[in-house]
């Protein structure tokens, strides 16, 4: 039983201070990332975006917010920094069905926009 | 500790793992805003003038590439729809000589216009009318200095035969049921569309813009499809581009929020 306390001792000891401060900035984020979701539920996409802005900004590695945020930009008709978001987001969980189907959802709208016209 | 408790606290370690990983996520209706690819701020006014058209006799694409686009600026734009008789592009390209057209007349004389329009290469040699910038500073000032919406329109009948692919059910001996992918060769025929629409700014007759699309339909050979709700049906799929030329439209969707 000694020999199990001094090995729990010794992995709290271990535990890098980073690790301990990046599951301070996830939660952080999280709570942004709720806010956001119960504003933009009622509409209030604005106050969604800024809220998931802050989110990406306190945890970079949050794939969620940056989804979230994509939508919002795609919301207000700024194409070109949900695209990066949707990038950024695709990039931190390349395995997320979610974030890929609304990509694809996004660059549907975003190609057919971009339609190169004949132009005189 | 036992074990067993050793087993049991790993067992609700990893159930837990397992609940985090499952993400919470919230579908959301989404409305994407897209800018119009034209700044019409100063045209209060448009006169959807007419097209040159070809291809299909069971359908006067000018007449009802006119009427369609006219009912659909009425409800889904700010400017206000000219009602004028469609002009006769087709005789005004006729009519019009060569030379302010901006054709090069040679020795030989310039190439005759085809009386009928059946291919693109046909109403190719039409296009110069959309050139005529004293012919179209004209209309303008008849019209009190509009957007001018013009253009050709190919409305074309289309056969294609080949291998199709399609879905069947199938059920196993315990009557399970799937789907399968089955190629199946088949005749099929129907239309094509190839609409230009050319922008002109009524004030100096000039071309601001022209945008072309292609859209075809095929339907089973043995199916007897009306030309115009072909037409129609082809058109349905165009008017949302041509729309987002002039005005924004709001292209409604749904997203998924994730916490």
């Amino acid at each position: 039983m000694r020999a199990v306390t001094y090995l729990f001792v010794a992995c709290l000891t271990l535990t890098p201070a980073g690790a301990l401060a990046a599951g301070d900035a996830r939660s952080d984020a999280k709570a942004q990332v709720d806010f956001g979701i119960s504003v933009a539920q009622k509409g209030l996409w604005k106050e969604a975006r800024y809220r998931w802005e802050r989110a990406t900004e306190i945890d970079p590695t949050y794939a969620a917010a940056f989804n979230n945020l994509a939508i919002a930009c795609e919301q207000s008709g700024d194409f070109e920094s949900a695209r990066k978001a949707y990038e950024k987001a695709v990039e931190l969980e390349p395995n997320n069905l979610q974030i890929k189907q609304n990509y694809d959802l996004f660059k549907e709208i975003n190609d057919r926009t971009n339609r190169a016209p004949d132009r005189q | 500790m036992t074990a067993r408790t050793a087993l049991r606290i790993a067992s609700s370690a990893s159930v837990a793992i397992v609940l985090a990983g499952c993400t919470t996520f919230y579908e959301v209706p989404i409305e994407t805003p897209i800018q119009p690819k034209l700044d019409i701020s100063s045209f209060q006014r448009v006169l959807i003038a007419g097209f040159i058209s070809g291809g299909s006799d069971e359908v006067d694409a000018n007449l009802e590439t006119v009427r369609l686009l006219r009912s659909q600026l009425r409800t889904k734009s700010q400017l206000r729809v000219i009602e004028a008789d469609v002009l006769p592009l087709q005789d005004v390209a006729n009519d019009q000589p060569r030379a302010a057209a901006g054709d090069q007349v040679t020795a030989d004389g310039p190439a005759a216009l085809p009386d009928r329009i059946r291919d693109e290469k046909d109403l190719q040699s039409y296009e110069r009318v959309f050139a005529n910038v004293d012919y179209w500073k004209r209309i303008g000032e008849e019209f009190q200095s509009p957007l001018i919406v013009t253009g050709t329109v190919l409305f074309v009948p289309h056969q294609r035969s080949g291998f199709v692919t399609s879905e069947r059910e199938v059920y196993d001996r315990f009557g399970r049921r799937s789907v399968v992918p089955v190629r199946t060769y088949m005749e099929r025929k129907g239309f094509i569309l190839r609409p230009k629409f050319v922008f002109i700014d009524g004030r100096t007759g000039t071309t601001l813009y022209a945008e072309s699309f292609r859209e075809e339909i095929l339907y089973n050979a043995q199916q007897n499809t009306p030309a115009l709700s072909s037409y129609f049906e082809l058109m349905d799929r165009l008017v949302p581009s041509f729309l987002s030329t002039l005005s924004s439209q709001k292209i409604k969707g749904t997203r998924v929020l994730l916490k």
